[in-house]
Parts: structure tokens; C-alpha cells; sequence
């Protein structure tokens, strides 16, 4: 298991991999929101944790489609599947490699990009909290988009379609803890709630995602 | 005699084709009954005025939006356990019919909205979670169309109805906590006090009967489609081969 992390993550950061670009991505975004709601630092602090969360959606959704595609195309997902390693752990390490080349960089980034949305000084704490508790689940959920697209040509406006309304609780609660942090407000509710998602999406969903991967396998 | 009988393509076509003019017939009966009483010879409301008699096709088309899910959610179980294609297949056919009645609900509340809340939309719990419950709708019917094989798209597909219904009710819960609801709370339950007043509520059930009756009929009706085009491709592959 612990080799197939390792190869997941060397591959990803090697050339033609991908890294960095889901990072580049959420930069992008939040650079073009001032652009277009305008530069004032009011409307901008206000709207900051939710941009920002969004932003990291986005950027988690962009990269989904390379957990299965490269592998599914040279067969080494086959071999993947005839080994002794159970299907639910690919999985989950598909996801764990999925969310450390991706979700992670975003956690960390966020701050820095927080500073370019004017977010409120008690945001910074509570973003990376959500985004820390929620990047997982948006890993995890977005596995089991990629599995289910995994054969199809064009598989990936397809699958947004299907992830974007699976992320909808998990949006809830994670902009919801940044928000409410960023105002200062008590944070333990949503909080709860979005660790909840988190850790039942992790314990549950693999089990689904490696339904539909044998599925497609067939 | 057991109701699995019924998962046999042939046996299932003809009882249904035996049901859908009684059903149809019975449908459109509660339909134009419960409607003409219920536009024409019910009484208008002190505050709303005429407005309110939107909710003969308001409350039913709703009612049946989530009910089509959890027929689809059945079905897609009894496919995944027994593996009965008419199972597989009625879950499709469910699917752009659920989808239809959402639309309604939510087009006929926007109606009513725009004089009584003076919006068209107001990102309400419940009118939330029914757009959210259209996303799963559209997300579910692509799936379907995207996958070449029969039987692995209806793998996928049920696994998908699965799944889409636990966050579907985690949704529903979830915008609960995230914006405080313009829309009444429920007033038909049969366990409270304050509920709608009897004149709106006998037409209102006749025409609830009249959606289930026209959601089955269409339902047969849509599942005995996709069983003769399935079996029309197998001829014409068969023809093909030989």
C-alpha cells in the first residue's frame, strides 16, 4: 500500500503529472474574483472564506479526472486490480495520493490568498481548519466521481455534473466554519457537522467507489 | 405466487398492459376532478387570495418529485440484490419523470412567490434542496445516457442512486442549518393540530391521487418502452450476426 502511495505521488509530481496546477488554478480564481465583484476591502473580507472555499473546490475538481485516467489508459489498473491489495485500499490510497498532492497545497495556500481577499484577522485560523477537515471528503467524494467516468471518453463534464452536487454539504459546513470564524462567531456546530461528513465520507465511500471501479473493470 | 414473478419481461408487460387503461383512465378522472373542484368550487383564501389554489399542482408535483427518487432508490436496490432488469429499467424510466415533476414544483413556486414573498426565488431550505434534488436528477439521467452497456450502466447508475441519496438527505439537512426558511412548514400532517382547511384539502388529496396515479401509469408505460426497444436491439443484432 504504503509503495503504491509513493508511486502515486512520484508520479503526479514528475513532469506531466499535474502537480501544482490544481494550485495554480485556485490562484487563478481568486485573483479573478476582485476582478469581478471589485476591489473594495468591505465586500471583499465579507465574501473571502466563501471564495476561498470555492476556489478549493474548483481546483480539487480539476484534478479528479487524473486518479483513475492515466492508469485506466496503460493498463496498469488491471494489474491493479488482479493484485492481493483489495480494491477499497487502492482506492483509498488513490484518494490519500489524491488529496496530498492536492487538497494539502490548497490548505496550505490558502492563508496567502487570504491575504489577497483582505479576509478578517480571525479568519486565517478557521479557514485552514475547514479546509483541512473538508479537502479530505472533497478527495474522497471526488474519487468516487472519477471511478464511476473512469471508461468513458469525455468523461469529465459528466463527472462534475455528478461530484458538484455530492460536495454540496460539505461546502455548507466548510464555508459555514470559515465564515463564521472570519465574523468570530462560535464555530463548534458546523464544525462537528463538517468533520462528521468528512470522516463518515471516508469510512463509506471507498467501499462504493471500489463497487464501481470493479464494475467498470469487468 | 410471488411478486418476483413480475420481474419476467413478458409476464410484466402483459399485466401492466391489462393496468395502464385503468390507470390512465383513473388518472385523468382524479386529475380533471380534483382540479376543476379545486380551481372553480373551492373558496378563495382570506389572505392569499386566488393565488392559493397553485398548490393542487404545487403540492402534488413535489410530493411525487421525492417519492419518484425513493421508487428509483427501490428499484435500484432490488437490481443491485436480485438483479431483475425490469428493476433496472423502471429506475430509468422514473428518472425524467421525477426530474419532471421538480420542475413543476419549483416553476409553480415560483409563481405563486412572485406575488405572495415578492420573488421569484429566495435560496430557501426547502427550495434548495429541490434544485439540489434536480442536479441529482440530471447527474443520474447523464450517467445512463453516457454508458454504451446495458448492464454495467445500470450497475453504475444504482450505485450512484445510492449513494446520491445519502447526500441528497444530507443536503436537505444541511441547508436547514445554513439559511432560515421563507416557505411554511408542513401543513398536512396527519398528527397535528394546525393543519390546511378541510374545503382545500379533500380536492388537494384527489389530486394527489391523480399524480400517483399518473406517475405509476407513466412509469409502466416508460418501462414497457425501454424493455421493447432492448429487446428490438437484440433482434436487429441477432438479424446482423446471421
Amino acid at each position: 500500500m504504503i509503495a503504491l502511495l509513493l508511486r502515486d505521488l512520484r508520479l503526479s509530481v514528475r513532469a506531466g503529472g499535474g502537480f501544482g496546477l490544481g494550485l495554480a488554478f485556485f490562484l487563478i480564481v481568486t485573483v479573478l474574483v476582485p476582478f469581478g465583484v471589485g476591489p473594495e476591502t468591505g465586500l471583499l473580507s465579507k465574501i473571502a472564506p466563501g471564495v476561498l472555499w470555492i476556489g478549493a473546490l474548483l481546483a480539487c475538481l480539476l484534478s479528479l479526472d487524473r486518479i483513475f485516467a492515466l492508469d485506466w489508459e496503460d493498463g496498469s489498473l488491471d494489474l491493479l486490480a488482479t493484485a492481493p491489495l483489495p480494491m477499497e485500499g487502492i482506492v483509498s490510497i488513490k484518494a490519500l495520493a489524491h488529496w496530498i498532492t492536492t487538497g494539502l497545497p490548497l490548505v496550505l495556500a490558502a492563508p496567502v490568498l487570504g491575504v489577497l481577499l483582505s479576509l478578517p484577522e480571525g479568519g486565517y485560523l478557521w479557514v485552514v481548519i475547514s479546509l483541512a477537515l473538508g479537502t479530505p471528503a472533497l478527495s474522497v467524494i471526488g474519487t468516487f466521481g472519477a471511478a464511476l467516468t473512469v471508461g468513458l471518453k469525455r468523461g469529465g463534464l459528466l463527472m462534475s455534473l455528478l461530484v458538484l452536487p455530492l460536495y454540496v454539504p460539505t461546502l455548507i459546513f466548510g464555508a459555514e466554519v470559515a465564515r463564521r470564524g472570519a465574523d468570530g462567531l462560535a464555530v463548534e456546530t458546523p464544525l462537528l457537522m463538517l468533520a462528521g461528513i468528512s470522516f463518515g465520507a471516508m469510512a463509506i465511500l471507498p467501499f462504493a467507489s471500489a463497487a464501481v471501479l470493479r464494475i467498470n473493470l469487468r | 405466487m410471488s411478486i418476483w414473478e413480475y420481474a419476467n419481461p413478458v409476464k410484466f408487460i402483459r399485466t401492466t398492459d391489462r393496468l395502464l387503461p385503468w390507470l390512465s383512465a383513473g388518472a385523468v378522472l382524479c386529475l380533471v376532478f380534483g382540479l376543476v373542484w379545486g380551481f372553480f368550487f373551492t373558496p378563495d383564501d382570506f389572505r392569499q387570495g386566488s393565488t392559493v389554489k397553485i398548490i393542487y399542482l404545487h403540492v402534488p408535483s413535489a410530493l411525487m418529485a421525492i417519492n419518484a427518487w425513493l421508487m428509483m432508490l427501490v428499484a435500484s436496490l432490488i437490481w443491485i440484490v436480485r438483479r431483475h432488469h425490469v428493476s433496472a429499467l423502471a429506475a430509468r424510466a422514473a428518472a425524467p419523470i421525477g426530474a419532471t415533476m421538480t420542475i413543476i414544483a419549483l416553476a409553480t413556486g415560483a409563481i405563486w412567490g412572485q406575488p405572495m414573498w415578492g420573488t421569484w426565488w429566495a435560496w430557501d431550505p426547502r427550495l434548495t434542496s429541490f434544485l439540489i434534488l434536480f442536479l441529482f436528477y440530471l447527474g443520474y439521467m447523464a450517467l445512463w445516457s453516457a454508458i454504451d452497456d446495458d448492464d454495467t450502466a445500470a450497475d453504475l447508475t444504482s450505485i450512484l442512486c445510492l449513494v446520491g441519496s445519502v447526500f441528497a438527505l444530507l443536503s436537505r439537512y444541511a441547508v436547514n442549518f445554513w439559511n432560515q426558511g421563507l416557505h411554511q412548514g408542513a401543513s398536512l400532517s396527519l398528527d397535528k393540530e394546525e393543519n390546511v382547511a378541510d374545503v382545500f384539502w379533500y380536492p388537494l388529496l384527489v389530486c394527489i391521487g391523480g399524480f400517483v396515479l399518473l406517475f405509476i401509469a407513466l412509469v409502466f408505460l416508460r418501462t414497457q418502452t425501454e424493455i421493447r426497444a432492448r429487446r428490438s436491439r437484440a433482434l436487429l443484432a441477432r438479424e446482423r450476426a446471421v
